[in-house]
């Protein structure tokens, strides 16, 4: 059906498997890679290669990384006796952003989901308590999302995995967002921010 | 009729595209329904965690061709204590793929609505283990499939009923048995769950009843949808 010579329709197939990528846009790509200047696409078929080759998970903390270890655990400024529980390696990102974070982290790659099967065998959390017996840690900070999914991974953190170690375990506080309005925020939200409301003056 | 409003139980949430989720919701007029919650997973989202998987909600959604799309939330219910507590979410949570499973899209069923808030409503009270197996014998009565546990399927004998064919879907004496063992509690606590004295089976939480009624009751569900309960078996994991 498709009157197109066989390198384009196979990079148009290839494209419209990216998320987000219908075959109609994988077309309007495929055509404007056909116009750029060579070099163009060869340093974005090279960007390609190269993550692919080069990055791995950080066999400490299972951030993205180029080498073994990723840049925030090799970095000797970072206090080592604290460290950050996230999902997903982008969290990671969110957070570093802040600039109010000067430990280390721990990737689990997901977190407890029961009604798609993910339990904790299958999140980094046996690594996680390596690491807390034999990394002299003095705090461990869940930074799990503030979903169903990333409350109950918290929860289970926090009394099934860390109660026997003499580690301090603190929870991201959760309230409302900033520049919104009260009557617009769910009962949840508002709930939590009422108990973890804070004295003024 | 584009808008169309409801109460329901949201069952559980997939992540679509950048921000969105499609949302399963088991509503009381319209059975099992498919929306998008579009933003939801933005922090300033107008929804918040009022779609959080368990919550019991009243939704306003657009009926679109294939997914409907969810315009306003409240809720109904939260759930504070069930969110909390490993256990009861857990337990939550097999009701929940329960049913999604045995739920039917777009056709309504008030009995199984009726039943299943009614359980998320105990399991937000306690963590009591004996919802599930009531929960599941309730579902399987609703679907026609009920086990016969008055005599043996066999022969008839009404004396030392000592096993349950599943697939047989009854219990079997001393003589004829086959299947899985069947205590004679664990029968006593399904035949009040059929009488309709759900409260006086919840009651009997000894560990024995406990745990041969869970795995009783997980392959009978298993044997009705054709398929191993993802949720149990994550269940397990804790312990």
């Amino acid at each position: 059906m498709s009157s197109y010579a066989k390198p384009v329709e196979i990079l148009i197939d290839e494209l419209g498997r990216l998320p987000g990528i219908g075959p109609k846009s994988a077309q309007r790509i495929a055509f404007h890679l056909l116009k750029v200047d060579p070099i163009d696409a060869r340093r974005l078929s090279e960007a390609i290669s190269d993550v692919k080759e080069k990055v791995s998970f950080c066999e400490r903390c299972f951030n993205i990384s180029e080498g073994a270890e990723c840049t925030i655990c090799n970095n000797p400024q970072r206090d080592q006796h604290v460290i950050c529980v996230v999902e997903e390696p982008k969290d990671i990102a969110a957070l570093e952003k802040t600039g109010s974070f000067k430990g280390r982290y721990h990737v689990l790659l997901g977190a407890i989901n029961h009604l798609e099967g993910i339990g904790p065998d299958q999140l980094k959390i046996k690594e996680l308590v390596l690491r807390v017996a034999s990394e002299d840690i003095t705090e461990v900070i869940l930074c799990t999302n503030p979903n169903i999914e990333g409350e109950i991974t918290a929860s289970y953190l926090a009394t099934k995995v860390l109660a026997d170690f003499d580690v301090k375990v603190s929870r991201l506080a959760s309230g409302l967002p900033v520049g919104g309005d009260l009557e617009y925020a769910d009962e949840l939200t508002l709930g939590r921010a009422l108990e973890g409301r804070q004295t003024v003056g | 009729m584009p808008h169309f409003r409801d109460d329901g139980v949201v069952i559980r949430t997939y992540k679509l595209g950048e921000a969105d989720r499609i949302v399963i919701i088991y509503t009381r007029g319209r059975g099992k329904i498919r929306a998008v919650a579009k933003g939801i997973r933005k922090t300033k989202s107008k929804f918040g965690a009022r779609l959080d998987p368990a919550s019991i909600v009243h939704i306003q959604c657009y009926e679109g061709r294939n997914l409907d799309i969810v315009t306003q939330v409240e809720s109904r219910e939260i759930f504070v204590d069930l969110r909390s507590n490993l256990d009861s979410f857990g337990r939550a949570a097999v009701l929940l793929e329960i049913v999604d499973q045995v739920a039917v899209e777009s056709e309504s069923n008030p009995a199984l609505y009726k039943l299943l808030t009614g359980a998320l409503a105990e399991l937000n009270r306690s963590a009591n283990p004996m919802v599930v197996p009531a929960f599941v014998a309730k579902v399987l009565a609703l679907e026609g499939v009920q086990p016969y546990l008055d005599a043996c399927v066999n022969c008839e004998a009404t004396e030392n009923i000592v096993a349950l064919d599943i697939s047989a879907g009854g219990v079997l004496c001393q003589d004829c048995r086959r299947g899985e063992p069947l205590s004679h509690e664990a029968r006593q606590a399904l035949l009040l769950v059929f009488d309709g004295q759900v409260r006086a089976a919840l009651e009997m939480t000894s560990e024995k009843v406990v745990n041969e009624l869970e795995g009783l009751s997980a392959r009978m569900i298993e044997q009705h949808i054709e398929r191993r309960l993802r949720t149990s078996d994550v269940l397990q994991q804790f312990h």
